[in-house]
This record gives structure tokens, C-alpha cells and sequence, in this order.
């Protein structure tokens, strides 16, 4: 089970959240002017990255909150959490090194 | 090819078995193939053995990142059935069905494919409803598909509590008496061995790291860790690396790639006659041949490559295959793991061409593919050979994700299988 930590709660286990898949995905300002390819791009298209991912969780069973996350797919290891609304955080080559272990 | 038979068997005994010899041909691989299909699992290679089978097509290599079948068809529960609800599906899963029918025969290798029919138990109003109109759907496209009371589901499957106190007491089941299991590895080798026998190359341990292409556009082949192999036509079939062998040739998918967890018991004599499913508790138990109570778990709700899990997962599991069979409390689990499962949004896989010329994929299988080995196999292959699909796998695209033309089958794959 993931240990993950909350920004407002803390660390608690994996139990108590909700995976809200990839995080950065911006709904379109204008969904009129949008054509099908791109809005199948913004509702169906992922990443799934092999390596580092940028993902949203809520923390379901505690405070209700969603917030982001940087883990790395092949190790589940997280580098960080954040807050909402923040842009995903650039992370050093050993923060990488460290969550690729 | 050493054909097998009882014949055979008593001939090689007089030898003391010394006599046998590999069933498929281990090679280095040449410069340059005709098509290369991408991941050594049951569908890829099934699909290399159909191309030579049906379309008497021989210069094709499988190139395989691991040893063979060690992805999912090596992990997977070996549920097959063919009972889901739209016209689409069903007919692509009844035409592996038929296949599977006569796969012992065809490949001269035991598959063990065994119909011990599969029941879906209903727990609620809902449940009922649903599957109700799966068995009506069914029966109208020539499947079957039948609804048993409770009682009839005690009959079929001694084990199971339809004491209306539990928790989630056991409302009815869809049966579909057509459905059994098979053994895993023997699908791979199989189909290994035929094609093998054809002249196709299987290489092994040996990992796709690139896409090459022409300044037009199409492919020329792949970069692995055993250099450059040239090709004019590569199909795909990675099962949970689709996404990031696609991303090679810059195509991005409409997947998720889960881990999927399952265990076995300590084996037993013979106690559990079919194969059952809960959708809604989330549990789903068959016996092997062997003996092992096979159990399947939930699907880990994140993005992972790493074949693992959390572990109250396949607890979740226990607990609801305990109050559906009591007599289970006191078996010992003896295994678990995970294998790596590429959900699209609508539960219905992609066989398809792509976008980019010389480029077919066939992914999407998600949390249950392994009964559609010889299906998407052939159908796969078709749609290589000719460049167009079959009729069968036409809605089957990735376009349908544009086009809005999605097939929904969350409610038939809702349980992981
Ligand atoms: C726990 C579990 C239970 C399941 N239960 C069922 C079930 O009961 N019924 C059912 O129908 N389905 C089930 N499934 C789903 C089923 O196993 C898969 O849908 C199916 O096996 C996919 O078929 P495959 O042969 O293509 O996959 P795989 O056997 O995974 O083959 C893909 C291959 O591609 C290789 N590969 C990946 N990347 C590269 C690369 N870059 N270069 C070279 N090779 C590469 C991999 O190593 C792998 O061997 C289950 C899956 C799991 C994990
Ligand atoms: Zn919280």
C-alpha cells in the first residue's frame, strides 16, 4: 500500500485516497471552438508516462481535498506532493535518481 | 515439427524421453523482415502464426523484451467467455470463442481449454436487470447465455451461500455454459511452435527501443537492444507497454496502464466446478487443474509499470469470495502478483491500423484479453496483411475516440478479468 502525503493532512495510507488520473489536464476555455480531434485529446488522450507522472489525487476518506503528485511509475515512488492550482514543480536529476531507486 | 500424439509419447518412452526435442527455434535476428510484431505474448505471437498460416506470409520476426509470454499471459486468471452486451464485442469475442473451440486441434497442442461453463452472480436489482439484458442480447446475436434463479445457482455450484443474510446476498446468475479456462503458457507455446515451424523468427530478450521511419512517413523498422532490425510493416502488440512503445512513432493512446493482481491457493482435490464472477463485490474464483483456487483482485487505481500493488487489493477480494464460499475460510493463498493492464475509457480494445503508414496496434485489452488470444490474433493479422481490418474489428479503432462512436462494455469488463 502507498504511503502518500496529503498537503493539508499529512502522510497517510493509500486506503483513505482516490486516484484522479493525469494532473495538468486544463478544460478548454472555449469548448465551442474546439474541433473533435482536440476534444478527444482533452477527454480521452493520456500520457501514461513509464517514469515520472504529474497526477492528481483527492483525499477521499479525510479532508476531501484534491492535490497533485510526482511519482514514478516504474518504482510507485513519490518525489513530492503539491497544491492544486501550482504549476508542475521542476525536480533535480537526484530527486529523479532518488524516486527511479 | 515433432508431432505430438499417444503415439508419439509411447515411441519417445522406449527412448527414456531423450528423443524430444525444442519446439521452436531460438535465432539471432536478421537484418531486415517483411513485418515485425512487437511483444512475444499470446497475441503477438498468435498473430505472427496466423499472417503465416492464412496469409502465406513467412519473413516475420516476434521480438520480445523478456522471455516469452512472461507479460500479462503468464499472469492473467485464463477466464474465457464471450457473453458481452454490445454487437460489436460480442461478435469479436465469439469469434475468438470459436477459435478456441478448435485450438487443441489446430495448434497439435494442448491447450486445456476447458468449458466449465462461467456464472455472474447478481447482487442487486440492478445486477439483475443488467445481466438480464446481457443474456437477451446474447441470445439474440447466437450466443449463450441463461438466467438461473438462486437455487439453480446452488445446484450448478454447491459451494456458493445463497442464504438471503449475507451481506450481498446472491440474487440470480447469468451462465454462459460455453465459457471455461484454458492453460496460459500453452497458448503461447502453441502458437509458438506452429509458427516457428513456418519460418517465423522468435527473438527473445530483446527490447524495442525505437521506431524508425522515412522522411514520408512511414515505418523502416525498430531500434532494439540488439541493434537495428529494418522492416516495412511492424504490428504492435504490448499489451501494458502500448502507450510507450506507440509513443516511439509519436502516437499517443487513449490508455491507462494499471497494475491487476491475482493469487492461488494451496492446491485441493477437486471442490469448485466452474468459474464464478461478482461484479459487484469484486471477486471472481475458479479452480486449475492443478488444484489451485485461481482468484482474481481489483485493479489498482493508478498509472504503474511495476507489476505489483497494494495488498488490500486482492484483500478486498478474500473478504467477499470468503461470505460467497464459506468453506474457503481455512484455504491458505499461496502466490500473488500483479501484471501490468492498458485500460482504454470505454473497456473495448483497439485492433487497428494507425495513422502512421505501416503501423498497426493491437492494444487495449486491459483487464481481459487473454480470451481473445486467437481472436485478436487473427483478426490482427488480417488487418496487417491486407491493410484494412476485417469486418469483425473495423469499429475497433482509434479514431472511434474522435468520432464518439465508443463501445461500452465497462459494465461486461466491470470486474476485472
Ligand atoms: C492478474 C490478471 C488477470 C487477468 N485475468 C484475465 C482473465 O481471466 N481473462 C482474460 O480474458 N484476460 C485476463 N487478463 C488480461 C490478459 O492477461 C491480457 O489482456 C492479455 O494477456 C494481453 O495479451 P498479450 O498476449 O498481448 O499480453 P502480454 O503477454 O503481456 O504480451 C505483451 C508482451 O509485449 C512485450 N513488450 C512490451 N514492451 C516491449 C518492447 N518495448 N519490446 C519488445 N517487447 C515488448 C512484453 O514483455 C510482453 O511479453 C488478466 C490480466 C492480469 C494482469
Ligand atoms: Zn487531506
Amino acid at each position: 500500500m502507498l504511503l502518500i502525503k496529503c498537503p493539508y493532512c499529512g502522510e497517510r495510507a493509500e486506503v483513505e485516497f482516490a486516484n484522479g488520473g493525469e494532473a495538468h489536464i486544463a478544460r478548454p476555455a472555449d469548448p465551442m471552438a474546439l474541433n473533435d480531434e482536440q476534444w478527444a485529446q482533452y477527454l480521452y488522450m493520456r500520457d501514461n508516462p513509464k517514469g515520472l507522472i504529474a497526477e492528481r489525487w483527492r483525499h477521499a476518506h479525510g479532508c476531501g481535498r484534491f492535490f497533485n503528485a510526482l511519482r514514478d511509475t516504474r518504482t510507485d515512488r513519490f518525489v513530492m506532493t503539491y497544491e492544486m492550482g501550482q504549476p508542475r514543480p521542476d525536480i533535480t536529476p537526484e530527486q529523479a535518481a532518488e524516486a527511479a531507486r | 515439427m515433432q508431432k505430438f500424439s499417444a503415439f508419439s509419447l509411447f515411441r519417445q518412452a522406449l527412448g527414456a524421453h531423450q528423443g524430444w526435442k525444442p519446439q521452436w527455434r531460438s535465432v539471432k535476428p536478421k537484418a531486415a523482415y517483411d513485418i515485425i510484431i512487437v511483444g512475444g505474448g499470446g497475441h503477438g505471437l498468435g498473430a505472427a502464426y496466423y499472417l503465416a498460416k492464412q496469409h502465406g506470409l513467412r519473413n516475420i520476426a516476434v521480438v520480445e523484451r523478456g522471455w516469452l509470454a512472461g507479460g500479462n499471459t503468464a499472469r492473467n486468471t485464463t477466464i474465457i467467455r464471450s457473453n458481452y452486451l454490445f454487437d460489436e464485442s460480442s461478435s469479436y469475442y465469439e469469434h475468438s470463442l470459436k477459435l478456441w473451440e478448435g485450438l487443441s486441434q489446430e495448434l497439435n497442442y494442448n491447450v486445456m481449454f476447458s468449458q466449465r461453463g462461467c456464472l455472474m452472480i447478481a447482487h442487486t436489482v440492478h445486477d439483475v436487470q443488467v445481466f438480464k439484458r446481457h443474456v437477451y442480447a446474447n441470445r439474440l446475436n447466437g450466443i449463450d447465455n441463461e438466467w438461473l434463479t438462486p437455487q439453480e445457482v446452488k445446484e450448478f455450484c454447491p459451494p456458493l451461500n445463497i442464504s438471503p443474510n449475507i451481506r450481498y446476498p446472491i440474487l440470480g446468475g447469468a451462465l454462459q455454459r460455453r465459457a471455461g479456462t484454458a492453460r496460459h503458457d500453452a497458448v503461447a507455446w502453441g502458437f509458438a511452435r506452429a509458427a516457428s515451424d513456418m519460418g517465423v523468427d522468435i527473438i527473445e530478450n530483446c527490447e524495442v527501443t525505437g521506431i524508425t521511419r522515412a522522411p514520408s512517413g512511414e515505418v523502416t523498422g525498430v531500434e532494439t537492444t540488439l541493434g537495428p532490425i529494418k522492416a516495412r510493416k511492424i504490428g504492435v502488440s504490448a499489451a501494458g507497454h502500448s502507450s510507450v512503445v506507440m509513443g516511439m512513432a509519436g502516437i499517443r493512446l487513449p490508455l491507462q496502464s494499471n497494475p491487476l493482481q491475482a493469487l492461488v491457493s494451496e492446491p485441493v482435490k477437486p471442490a469448485f466446478p466452474t468459474i464464478v464472477m461478482s461484479n459487484t463485490i469484486h471477486a471472481y474464483i475458479s479452480q486449475s487443474d492443478k488444484g489451485e483456487m485461481v482468484i482474481g483482485a481489483g485493479t489498482d487505481g493508478y498509472v504503474s509499470y511495476t507489476q505489483r500493488g497494494g495488498l488490500h487489493i486482492p484483500a478486498h477480494t478474500l473478504e467477499a469470495i470468503t461470505e460467497l464460499c464459506p468453506m474457503f475460510r481455512r484455504l491458505r493463498m499461496m502466490r500473488s502478483w500483479g501484471g501490468i493492464t492498458d485500460n482504454t475509457p470505454d473497456r473495448s480494445p483497439i485492433t487497428a491500423k494507425t495513422s502512421v503508414p505501416g503501423l498497426y496496434v493491437n492494444c487495449g485489452w486491459g483487464t481481459g484479453g487473454f480470451k481473445a488470444t486467437p481472436g485478436a490474433a487473427n483478426l490482427f493479422a488480417w488487418t496487417i496483411a491486407k491493410d484494412e481490418p476485417h469486418p469483425i474489428n473495423a469499429p475497433f479503432t482509434i479514431e472511434r475516440f474522435r468520432e464518439g462512436a465508443l463501445i461500452d462494455e465497462a459494465a461486461a469488463a466491470a470486474v476485472a478479468h
